[in-house]
């Protein structure tokens, strides 16, 4: 009896102790380089294998106003720290311009007068966040689309770069997304948010809506919309502020 | 009877020996086991973390944190808490609230040793949980088209319908519960209660896992709209991923357990080599 009880103690600790070694030792490979890129080719497999079974323009779900959130939370930042950023908005934006640059043949500045002047699109459409919650709302504005055919694009150009008005300490905030998202018909800058103007804990002026990704992608305070061949010059070359700084996955279908 | 053809032919036993082995598992049925083994293990822990970075449960399109969850870990000034619909349940030092391997407490839903990683890592879980799922979804695949092409899955799986009977099925939960477990011929073949419980994870659980978690991908639920409408929104399919996690961590308690019960070194030796010792049938 004895001998059975001790055995099953120490079973139970020799489970215990595997265990704690293995949860260190999958610590150990979550910080390792080399096991890091080998979880990271996944990511690569997993955006081929969507966009093969993805028709490019395929929409995402639109709901009716019945289905929205009663509320919709902000996420991230939701009062731009900077001195210009807040001019610019105890002035109305009135003398604020949208900057489109990079590899383009005719670079822009726009005013937010003239972005609501051109054609815009209303989608009811849901927000899902990384870390797991969604909301749905409804967003208008400038298919991003317009804005690019209206600048040209060269033909080196790969991505396109928005620039924000919020930082994370020193870190700007910044996404980018590759030209199969860009050109979707419900990708839009939007000024809009639940039959209003957009409010600033939202994005005002002006948000990215990216409709097939995550919400991180959904750059808030957009300022300059820059097109690049590649994203190595920008930030710390992954792609965005979330990327740079704790590895989010720069393709964020998933 | 219908179910009489085991696993692997009969002849295959060794009939000189005193205790004579024969081959039980095959070989795509043991590495699959193995694999999987560790697979659901990180799945498991990783997508434990994933839920620590919003632990609310809502059912329907949506769901934040001004809509009304229906199940809720969190913490209080002191303690933590699980929320299950109206009741609440004090979790303190397990869930909610607990203290990490320096002694120090954390705010969090589920532990340190729950988790993969053990600190708070969204990015890093779902690097492990997003990759990890590879490992599941396409052996996965490979092993139901063999299961079914080689005639395992009905041959071995699926319950006769005689098994189903009323009677048959509540002989089966008594043995069972008494721990009398088949033995001679018999112990070759899954009972019925392990024929259900393989059947409903293999083919219910697991796939439903799959697509639950795919219908949390705002791609996905544009290229196969349908995942929305069969789960019934996006929040609905976090809950019902949630859910059968918690049920396949419940199968495979139930697993160890009889696998110890119905002597670990046999059991674990034919899944690693395929080969089973019968244990001789008791006298009466």
């Amino acid at each position: 009896m004895s001998g059975d009880v001790s055995r099953r103690r120490l079973i139970g600790s020799l489970a215990v102790g595997a265990g704690g070694l293995l949860l260190a030792g999958c610590d150990r490979l979550t910080r390792s380089g080399d096991f890091r890129d080998a979880l990271r080719g996944a990511e690569r497999l997993t955006m081929r294998a969507q966009r093969l079974i993805t028709d490019r323009g395929a929409l995402a779900r639109e709901y009716g106003p019945a289905d929205m959130s009663p509320i919709f939370r902000p996420n991230g930042t939701r009062m731009p720290a900077s001195a210009e950023y807040r001019r610019h908005l105890a002035r109305g934006f009135g003398d604020w311009r949208l900057i489109v640059d990079g590899l383009v043949a005719r670079p822009l500045a726009l005013s937010l007068d003239r972005i609501r002047g051109l054609p815009a699109r209303t989608q009811i459409t849901r927000h899902d966040c990384v870390e797991g919650w969604s909301a749905i709302g409804q967003w208008t504005g400038m298919p991003l689309k317009l804005l690019l055919d209206a600048a040209g694009l060269r033909q080196a150009a790969r991505y396109i770069v928005f620039h924000c008005a919020d930082s994370f300490g020193t870190a700007p905030y910044y996404e980018s997304i590759d030209l199969i998202d860009a050109f979707h018909p419900q990708t839009i800058l939007a000024w809009g948010m639940n039959g209003r103007m957009l409010p600033v804990a939202h994005g005002a002026p002006l948000r990215l809506r990216v409709e097939r990704m995550l919400g991180y992608k959904h750059a808030k305070y957009v300022m300059r919309v820059e097109a690049v061949a590649s994203l190595a010059g920008i930030g710390r070359g992954k792609g965005g502020y979330w990327e740079d700084s704790h590895d989010y996955e720069w393709y964020a279908g998933i | 009877m219908a179910n009489t053809a085991p696993d692997i032919p009969a002849a295959e036993a060794a009939p000189q020996e005193r205790h004579p082995t024969v081959l039980r598992h095959r070989l795509p049925t043991r590495l699959w086991h193995w694999l999987n083994a560790l697979t659901v293990f990180v799945m498991l822990m990783s997508g434990l973390m994933i839920f620590n970075a919003h632990p609310r449960l809502y059912w329907g399109q949506y769901g934040a944190n001004f809509d009304r969850p229906w199940l809720e870990i969190g913490a209080t000034a002191t303690g933590g808490f699980l929320q299950v619909g109206d009741r609440q349940f004090d979790t303190s030092g397990w869930l909610g609230r607990w203290k990490d391997p320096g002694g120090r407490e954390r705010a969090r839903a589920f532990p340190w040793w729950a988790t993969i990683p053990s600190t708070y890592d969204l990015a890093g879980a779902r690097r492990w949980h997003l990759a990890f799922a590879w490992l599941l979804v396409v052996p996965g695949l490979l092993y139901a088209v063999w299961s079914l092409a080689s005639g395992h899955a009905r041959r071995d799986l699926v319950p006769a319908r005689s098994e189903l009977s009323p009677r048959q099925l509540w002989h089966d939960v008594k043995d069972h519960a008494r721990l009398r477990f088949p033995s001679g011929e018999a112990a070759l073949r899954y009972t019925v209660l392990q024929k259900l419980a393989y059947c409903g994870v293999l083919f219910i659980l697991l796939p439903l896992m799959v697509l639950t978690g795919l219908a949390m991908s705002p791609a996905m639920d544009a290229a196969w709209p349908w995942l929305l409408d069969l789960f019934g929104g996006r929040a609905s399919a976090r809950s019902i991923h949630f859910l059968c996690a918690a049920a396949i961590l419940l199968f495979i308690a139930v697993h160890l357990a009889m696998v110890l019960l119905a002597g670990p070194i046999n059991e674990i030796r034919s899944m690693i080599t395929g080969r089973f010792r019968p244990r001789r049938g008791r006298a009466g």
